[in-house]
């Protein structure tokens, strides 16, 4: 039971920022655009950092990482609306894990089957996704509350968000720390690359220069 | 079969594979709660605690999906049993030791959202461990885990008397230092090598 609590209170302070919304009845395409700026998984609510921070050293890992979350995620995001009003309250964390866990399961057999290779440079980290909170907290917050639909479209906005994200983070740490973006060599012969940016310090580093980007934004925006 | 010995998988575990500074794993509820070294340190126990119970629990799943022949199940059951033992384990420490239970008090619930014991139950199955193996590789993990935890809370306490811009203050603040915390970990790789 605590671990609901605890899930509470871990929900109820990433959704603060939107406790305006049941105000007005938000429409489809609201409640997409909120995962790409406004509740951005990865910058504002900074969920899910375990993968955002371990896949985003080359642009390649980071992409297709993005994409098999966004996909668990839109999954487990269906499912969850569809069930919502036959799982039964005392069991609903136990039940979302089992279908979170499931459709990973299915995604890591698909990528395996897209390319050996991939799946070998994501490694473990895909059965991480079970445990990403940002899937588990938007099937408890918004996909046992709200219809199919619009669990869609929140699971299409937050997914192509983490992706948005991810990305950013994986461009920048290849761009400096390889010099070179998808495999594909950028600069001239006598540049120096930043090893750092594709070790682990690295991902943290860059994580916190883009957090402190967003920061000002928010700054600048409540000050002015 | 994995051919390393126990001091070499113990070091790796803890120091050159770090959890949280190499593998980035167990960082969510380190974002949040690492603020005091108390605390960090009662979190860290409790972890290290579960890892050890959950990676002798995975080491008996593995050897019987193996037997059955089902690997497909392998995710599902671990984070199943995972999940659960946490439970048992809270509930056998509430009867057996209250005042253990009243010190590690919300953080044993909070374990099953974390990533790091199922990562933990994961990596020894990929690397092929045996059981006393295993066992020192989640004693080696947890020590590792509760020793990040401890460093970061110690710069936070420090850091909270020192004059940081605003802009910097929480999140951004604790992922600069875990990146130089990082970095200072970068000079034990090569130790637990041949």
């Amino acid at each position: 039971m605590k671990i609901e609590q605890y899930l509470k209170i871990r929900i109820m302070s990433n959704l603060a920022i939107n406790t305006d919304q049941s105000k007005s009845e938000p429409s489809s395409t609201d409640e997409f655009i909120k995962g790409l700026w406004k509740e951005n998984p990865v910058f504002v609510q900074v969920l899910g950092m375990c993968p955002v921070l371990a896949l985003s050293n080359t642009a390649e890992n980071a992409l297709a990482m993005g994409m098999a979350t966004a996909f668990v995620l839109l999954m487990s995001n269906i499912l969850v609306s569809l069930l919502r009003n036959f799982i039964p309250k005392e069991v609903r964390i136990a039940s979302y894990i089992l279908i979170i866990a499931t459709f990973v399961t299915i995604t890591d057999y698909v990528i395996q089957s897209i390319s050996v290779d991939l799946h070998k440079s994501l490694g473990a980290f895909i059965f991480l996704i079970v445990v990403n909170c940002l899937i588990l907290s938007r099937a408890e917050a918004f996909a046992s509350k709200n219809t199919v639909g619009k669990s869609i479209m929140d699971a299409l906005g937050m997914g192509l968000g983490f992706t948005l994200a991810l990305f950013s983070l994986g461009a920048v740490r290849e761009v400096l720390g390889n010099g070179s973006i998808f495999g594909i060599a950028l600069f001239p012969e006598g540049f120096q690359v930043w090893v750092v940016m594709i070790l682990p310090a690295g991902g943290f580093f860059t994580l916190a220069a883009w957090l402190l980007i967003f920061n000002m934004f928010k700054q600048k925006s409540t000050t002015s | 079969m994995n051919e390393e010995s126990y001091s070499q998988i113990f070091i790796n575990a803890c120091l050159v594979n770090n959890f949280v500074l190499a593998y980035f794993l167990g960082i969510c509820p380190f974002l949040g709660v690492s603020g005091k070294i108390d605390t960090a340190s009662k979190m860290g126990a409790a972890v290290t605690f579960v890892m050890l119970i959950s990676s002798v629990c995975a080491y008996g799943i593995h050897a019987f999906l193996v037997a059955i022949n089902a690997p497909f199940l392998q995710l599902i059951s671990y984070i199943v049993v995972i999940a659960s033992t946490v439970q048992l384990v809270e509930m056998f420490v509430k009867k057996m030791s209250p005042s253990l239970f009243k010190a590690l008090g919300i953080f044993l619930p909070l374990i099953t959202t974390n990533c790091a014991i199922l990562g933990l139950a994961l990596f020894q199955t990929n690397k092929g461990y045996d059981f006393y193996q295993s066992i020192v590789y989640a004693l080696g993990a947890g020590t590792g885990f509760t020793l990040a935890l401890i460093l970061i809370a110690g710069f936070h306490e420090q850091l909270e008397y020192a004059e940081v811009p605003k802009v910097v203050r929480g999140t951004v603040l604790t992922l600069m230092v875990a990146g130089i915390l990082s970095l200072a970990f970068m000079g034990f790789s090569g130790l637990g090598s041949n």
